[in-house]
């Protein structure tokens, strides 16, 4: 596919969106910032109708602020309880913009997702029990790379999915947006309907690419109405069914949809022949004679880039897992924690101020302090006089969250004795990883370079699931594999926790860090990445799985810093207790 | 508040909406569980479920919602107004109270009335939610992301089922036993085990995967926000006959027998589960007393063992890693050597 129909789609989502943002949920627009996404989000103010709000949320917003909660200023002014409206609210009517979503914590998410399900937002906070209306419609801007991605709870309830990664900014076409078409056709909205029919052939679709959520084909179906009212269609047609699919359905497409098309019998030679333009032509005039399910499977088909496809065809991935990972989502906010207390403090870095003990704190002084005010020859004073003195802050204890990183090796070598029994111990100290309520993360090594199977996360079935995955075989590159653990400890260390490097490995590298076979080469760079780790000081242990525990795995351990257990004949318990006794 | 959608409209999850109405039927039963995909309905059962509801009595102007059939439950006002007096009741709605993520303590027990405080000086307590929540349901969405701190809360209340509050100089105590509703997606983490223990049943939620269901549920909804009132109104039917089953289930609950057979039979299936403690076994018996009450039997059966046992017991296995058949697989594998 080339970039032009891209930037199209890209273009009608914007339009589309603006039209009925409340019932397509949302754009979720994967890019990096620059000029491309400049242009899309010019293109999208321009078909906001004016009254439609844009209300910023920033990364690290707190609870307070997105919710609502007491206005404290307000509160001590008037004497009296005053609710301070939270940015979910004030969205109601509008369009929520979430900058970073990739960074977005979970909390937040789920606050986000919340009011989108009930359409308004619930606050129980500081004294007070509001329902306030939340009608918005969310442009979440992705701008994760390889591994990072948008919390997928959000995701699903967002219609459109378009990425901007990959178009020109010579390509991306400055496209004139007539305001006036839009609001017609919000007038429109109301009157169309889908038959049927076509919410069965939106299901079958949605369907045959594999898709799991039922949110996707509702979320079509919106984006077809919108489709139709835009283009002043009398009904929906297949015009409008077809390019909603290509917005909602062919992004989230996990399956290539000949492998599950309900007709074997559909004759396949076409397909490879059809060039972008063809199918272009094909959603200009839709051919009528076609049954609906395959129209908007060919919409789909035509929409999803060809490396996509070829990605599919070898099957052998996982792209469940995959297409839900989102690192970092997980990680638990610094405010969070039982509480332990109140303290006399400042309000900085995000600390808590605990509202009711700050006026108890206030409260005797009440009379002295007016008594002052008075004297001081000021004419009006606030009704309660607060003084820095009085703030207290919740105190959370917090545990340090420790993040335990394993390593696997599932080259070869190691597949042909252990890795059904390394699958086991780490599966063993998963479930002790979860007891602690600790993170675990997932790597893996085989071929020529090490993946992350699972960026660090505490739920146990996500982690069962890429583990089931793992295939063992091909080549040893251990260097890439520590490199990796390397790069996560690192992170993990940024955001506050603790990293513990657990390797299983037969030791025997065979593939050096660019890739090339080589012995000598591969052990040298292994023995390199195994330095960067002892000296950034991260807690490590090898657990050597040969069946012949040799000079080289404890040389590792050695130059890592890691504590070294061999174990030639132990089954998964063994093991899983020998590890956990040494990381204590 | 929106409309609900109408609980018999829901489209499959056949386990989730069975729990649902065990729990209505018998709230000793232990509250409900729901864990599952992205968009399978949870919420939108648990908030359908609050409105089919049969209506409650309370004493007229209580704030904790307190029963005046019973007097000894009586919170400490209804006690002194009952000394003065018959108390008056009224019938309301069974509450179904949100337990927002995000919210504060002092709004989950109750606090200090900053209102009276500020404007007249007062020390006066406002009830929080676990007030609201008496004799009715408290549903958490995503339980699994509440924060630690409410969830000690939260199982320290449920355990005695009274909420104690002294703070800012206040002293009170007042009756507080629900039915904890929780749901949640386990990609997002896992439950702490403490708050996974305090729910009496666990349904494992997936979205349907045949597509004539997949097809009906999206037509629903679809009809469903397209215009509410006429999906309503034809839904209106059902959902009587279903409220009337409830309330005859309720009726006839203390009435069926729960015959020694089906007892041993419970407690061999939780022996051969190696679940802790006596919690599975008189979840199963009552879960499966209700059932049998809704069911309109005399007696609990097997038949009634054997349906409401995975959602009974699927959580409270010990965790074996390595074994790979998930938990409803090894219930099944207990109920198919125990009942045959």
């Amino acid at each position: 596919m080339t970039a032009a129909p891209a930037w199209s789609d890209a273009v009608t989502a914007a339009q589309l969106f603006a039209i009925d943002p409340v019932g397509i949920g949302g754009v979720l627009v994967r890019s990096r910032a620059g000029p491309v996404r400049d242009r899309w989000m010019t293109i999208l103010r321009a078909a906001l109708p004016t009254a439609r709000l844009l209300k910023h949320l920033p990364l690290h917003i707190a609870d307070g602020r997105l919710l609502g909660g007491l206005d404290l200023h307000a509160t001590l002014l008037a004497g009296r309880p005053v609710a301070e409206r939270g940015l979910l609210a004030e969205a109601d009517g509008g369009v929520l913009m979430v900058a970073m979503a990739e960074r977005l914590p979970s909390a937040a998410a789920v606050h986000i997702t919340a009011a989108m399900d009930a359409r308004e937002t619930i606050v129980e906070r500081d004294g007070l029990s509001l329902r306030m209306p939340a009608r918005f419609g969310v442009i979440a801007l992705d701008e994760g790379l390889d591994d990072e991605f948008a919390p997928g709870s959000l995701g699903d309830r967002l219609g459109f999915h378009i990425d901007l990664n990959d178009i020109p900014i010579r390509e991306a076409d400055d496209f004139a947006i007539d305001r006036g078409d839009i609001l017609a056709a919000v007038d429109r909205l109301s009157l169309l309907k889908t038959s049927a029919e076509q919410v069965e052939a939106m299901c079958n679709a949605a369907a045959a690419l594999g898709i799991a959520s039922l949110r996707a084909p509702m979320l079509a179906l919106r984006a077809a109405c919108a489709s139709a009212a835009l283009s002043a269609h009398d009904a929906v047609d297949q015009e409008d069914i077809a390019r909603a699919a290509r917005l909602v359905l062919a992004p989230r497409a996990l399956v290539f949809p000949q492998e599950q098309a309900p007709d074997p019998e559909q004759p396949p030679e076409q397909r490879p022949s059809e060039s972008a333009d063809d199918d272009k032509a094909d959603t200009d005039n839709p051919d009528i004679d076609r049954a609906l399910d395959e129209v908007i499977l060919a919409a789909v088909q035509a929409a999803l880039p060809p490396d996509v496809l070829a990605a599919l065809g070898g099957s052998s991935m996982q792209p469940r897992g995959r297409s839900q990972g989102k690192a970092g989502a997980l990680q638990k906010s610094s405010k969070r924690g039982r509480p332990a207390g109140v303290s006399r403090g400042e309000l900085r870095g995000g600390a808590k101020l605990n509202v009711i003990e700050t006026l108890r704190a206030a409260t005797p002084w009440q009379p002295l302090r007016r008594r002052e005010a008075a004297a001081s020859g000021e004419r009006s004073w606030p009704r309660i006089l607060i003084r820095k003195d009085d703030f207290r802050i919740s105190r959370f204890r917090q545990r340090t969250e420790t993040t335990t990183i394993f390593v696997v090796d599932a080259s070869g070598s190691a597949a042909l004795h252990r890795l059904a029994e390394a699958k086991g111990a780490v599966e063993l100290l998963l479930a002790d990883c979860y007891i602690r309520r600790d993170q675990v993360a997932l790597i893996a090594f085989r071929g020529s370079a090490a993946e992350l199977l699972l960026p660090p996360t505490r739920s146990l079935a996500r982690a069962k699931r890429s583990l089931a995955g793992l295939p063992g075989g091909g080549g040893t590159p251990l260097a890439a594999g520590l490199d990796a653990a390397f790069a996560l400890s690192d992170s993990i260390r940024r955001k506050g926790q603790t990293p513990t490097v657990i390797v299983l490995t037969d030791g025997r590298a065979n593939i050096a860090r660019d890739g090339g076979q080589g012995r000598p080469k591969a052990e040298e760079d292994a023995i390199s990445a195994a330095r960067q780790l002892r000296a950034a000081g991260i807690a490590a242990v090898l657990v050597d799985t040969s069946p012949r525990p040799g000079i080289s795995g404890e040389t590792f351990a050695r130059e890592m810093g890691a504590r070294y257990l061999p174990l030639p004949h132990a089954d998964a318990t063994t093991l899983s207790k020998a590890v956990l006794a040494s990381v204590g | 508040m929106a409309t609900a959608f109408p609980f018999s409209a829901i489209v499959g999850q056949d386990e989730m909406k069975l729990a649902l109405l065990v729990a209505a039927v018998d709230p000793k039963v232990g509250g409900v569980l729901a864990f599952g995909d992205r968009g399978s309905g949870k919420s939108t059962a648990v908030r359908a479920l609050a409105a089919l509801l049969p209506k409650m009595k309370i004493v007229t102007g209580c704030r904790y919602n307190c029963d005046p059939d019973l007097p000894t439950d009586f919170c400490e006002e209804c006690r002194a107004r009952a000394a003065k007096g018959a108390l008056k009741s009224t019938q309301v709605p069974v509450p179904v109270v949100d337990l927002p993520l995000g919210a504060t303590e002092d709004r989950v027990v109750g606090a200090l009335d900053l209102e009276r405080a500020l404007a007249h000086g007062e020390k006066a307590f406002e009830p929080g939610l676990l007030a609201r929540a008496h004799r009715g349901f408290l549903y958490i969405d995503e339980a699994n992301l509440l924060e630690d701190h409410l969830v000690d809360l939260l199982l320290d209340v449920a355990a005695s089922g009274e909420n104690i509050v002294e703070r800012e100089g206040l002293s009170i105590r007042h009756p507080a036993r629900f039915v904890l509703v929780g749901t949640g997606n386990p990609e997002e983490g896992e439950l702490r085990p403490q708050l996974l223990d305090r729910f009496g049943m666990s349904v494992e939620v997936k979205t349907p995967n045949d597509l004539p269901s997949r097809i009906e549920v999206v037509r629903r909804r679809d009809e469903f926000e397209s215009d509410t009132a006429a999906f309503t109104a034809r839904w209106a039917k059902e959902e009587t006959k279903l409220r009337k089953r409830i309330t005859s289930a309720r009726e006839r609950l203390p009435l069926v027998a729960v015959p020694d057979a089906s007892l041993e039979r419970a407690a061999r299936l939780c022996m051969a589960l190696g679940t802790d403690g006596l919690r599975g076994e008189l979840t199963l018996m009552r879960a499966a007393r209700a059932l049998a009450a809704l069911e309109g039997k005399q007696a609990v059966g097997d038949e009634h063992l054997r349906r409401v046992a995975p959602a009974a017991l699927r959580h409270r296995l010990r965790r074996n890693p390595l074994d790979d058949a998930g938990s409803s697989v090894r219930v099944d594998r207990a109920i198919a050597e125990v009942l045959g």
